[in-house]
């Protein structure tokens, strides 16, 4: 089983970007489990999510502390403590952003990071900050967790070709830095 | 089974309540159940339910026209959680004590205040003297099948009895995973076309609940609490139906995980039991022998099944999502001391977590156990174990 943590702002689309994941790991014949994290509902304020993927059934129905991947959505939220908190020693790093590895502080246990400018991929196609595809897109680059065909054809189901297109550029674009065992 | 579909808790519960082919629905809505509400109201405008729905103004009035409905012979349906069940409290006592059957949807969630919108079981657990049956579900596979269980159990001619389909809000509610939806024709099988009595006829105008006298009040109440009885019987048949026809069987009353040759117990009830099982596993790897018991049903209280199966054991604990503010500690641990009625030959401690939205984490479980490891040899009550962080 691996444990995914997203970290978000309110109207991002965190919670649906994470429903499109696991249809499409139940679709394609695995299991995945979402619990989205509740707090005050507002636009712009700070959210998170849980996201299991697993080849046996999924059980335990809690939050998420020691992250195998995050996800996050806004750079502006590395500065809070909990979104890099937990990682795991090795685990990955998928942000949304245009600044370096350094600027992001991010913690010295990842072993990948993958940054992908989401917000400018959506900028340029929609016209407004809607990232949550183009991290889809970013995330079947970076792991077999989820089949990219599958992944991507729940994108277009729920939210039309378009995003597609988008998750498609965020997967050509990402950068991914491992670092060395 | 088919291909699953990745669904929410409240999807799978208004899809499994939907297969049981309601006559009318009646819901205000309220955190976190909204979406069952929303989703029968956009399956009967869509002409995907053959249904009345009949929005009203409060649970109040919700709870009051699904009765009127079902007086007239309908099968109906409502969801809601916390403080709408507490506005709705006045014609829920009187369904049950009416002994009309019916099926509702209860999103568990923490009454205030201090003020919350969040998980906790503190609203079903508040009103498991009100005459309903109430089970707990685990998983949203669970809670769809259960909808097509309730509405057997409450209609059985012995039983005649609303049921609560309770499910933690927001750990299930708004969890999604796959679950396997039955096909309209498989539910059809599985429960029949209601022939409920018809109290109300308009064609007849008769007064329906004159005032009684309290000697043969006893009676009916006498009556309500064999037909709880009887239930058990029933909620047991309804189970081995099920899985006779869709390969799943759940227990009935209660579930038991590994506890053959356990010396501990934990039992646990609704969401939390999943993550109970993970920590059993982790327990077992580490040669304790762990195992767990999940509460089904809280009423009617499966006192004899839960004994039974506690039997030669060293040690229990009962993890609550809830309190019982007479006894400092959980209300299903104060039931199963009673259910156990040597119960001072075992060590035996109350857990409380997951309050108010609050994680009941993998951790807290592992926890659990590890006290009643330290403990299993000591016979007698300890003190009551709160699930925090700090």
């Amino acid at each position: 089983m691996k444990e995914i943590r997203l970290h978000g702002r309110g109207g991002q689309g965190v919670v649906k970007a994470s429903h499109i994941v696991v249809k499409a790991a139940v679709s394609s014949g695995t299991h995945g489990q979402f619990i989205p994290f509740f707090g005050v509902e507002r636009k712009g304020s700070p959210v998170f999510g849980f996201l299991r993927l697993s080849s046996e059934p999924i059980r335990r129905k809690t939050q998420v502390y020691e992250p195998d991947i995050l996800i996050i959505f806004d750079d502006t939220l590395v500065k809070l403590p909990a979104t890099y908190a937990g990682l795991k020693e090795g685990g990955t790093v998928i942000i949304n952003s245009t600044k370096t590895i350094e600027a992001l502080g991010v913690p010295a246990q990842a072993g990948q990071i993958a940054i992908v400018d989401a917000s400018g991929i959506s900028e340029k196609l929609f016209g407004r900050n809607m990232p949550n595809t183009s991290m889809l897109g970013a995330l079947a680059k970076v792991t077999d967790l989820v089949s990219k065909d599958a992944l991507f054809d729940e994108i277009a189901a729920a939210f039309g070709e378009a995003n597609r297109t988008a998750a498609q550029a965020a997967y050509d674009s990402v950068v991914i830095t491992k670092k060395e065992a | 089974m088919g291909k699953l579909v990745a669904m929410t808790g409240n999807t799978a519960a208004y899809t499994g309540a939907a297969l049981c082919r309601p006559d009318l629905i009646a819901a205000y809505p309220i955190t976190p159940q909204s979406s069952v509400v929303e989703g029968l109201a956009g399956m009967v405008y869509n002409g995907k339910l053959d249904a009345s729905f009949v929005q009203v103004e409060s649970e109040h009035s919700a709870m009051s026209v699904v009765q009127g409905a079902a007086a007239a012979g309908g099968r109906v349906f409502t969801a809601t959680s916390a403080q709408g069940l507490a506005l709705m409290y006045e014609p829920y006592f009187r369904m049950s004590t009416l002994r009309i059957p019916m099926v509702m949807a209860l999103a568990t969630r923490e009454m205030t205040s201090p003020e919350t919108i969040w998980s906790g079981q503190q609203d079903a657990m508040s009103v498991r003297e009100a005459g309903w049956i109430q089970l707990f579900c685990e998983s949203n596979q669970e809670i769809l099948d259960m909808m097509l269980q309730a509405y057997r159990i409450a209609e059985d001619p012995r039983v005649q009895l609303p049921v609560n389909v309770c499910y933690d809000g927001f750990y299930s509610s708004h969890l999604i995973e796959g679950l396997d939806i039955p096909s309209q024709a498989e539910a059809d099988a599985f429960l029949p076309a209601y022939a409920g009595k018809t109290y109300l006829d308009p064609g007849q105008p008769a007064a329906l609940d004159p005032l009684t006298p309290g000697e043969l009040m006893m009676h009916y109440r006498k009556n309500h609490l064999d037909a709880m009885k009887a239930a058990q019987e029933v909620i047991e048949e309804v189970d081995a139906k099920f899985a006779a026809q869709f390969g799943r069987s759940y227990g009935g009353l209660i579930e038991e995980y590994k506890t053959e040759d356990a010396d501990i117990v934990i039992v646990t009830i609704g969401g939390m039991s999943g993550t109970g099982k993970d920590a059993v596993d982790a327990a077992r790897e580490k040669g304790i022998r762990a195992g767990l018991i999940k509460l089904r049903f809280v009423r009617p209280f499966p006192a004899e099944k839960l004994a039974a199966a506690l039997r030669g054991k060293k040690a229990f604990a009962v993890v609550d999502r809830s309190v019982s503010f007479g006894w400092s500690c959980g209300p299903m641990y104060m039931e199963t001391r009673a259910a156990v009625v040597d119960a001072d030959s075992y060590a035996h401690f109350s857990a409380i977590g997951g309050l108010g939205g609050a994680d009941l984490s993998y951790g807290h479980m592992r926890s659990v156990i590890e006290k009643l490891d330290a403990i299993k040899n000591e016979p007698g009550a300890h003190d009551t174990l709160w699930l925090m962080n700090d």
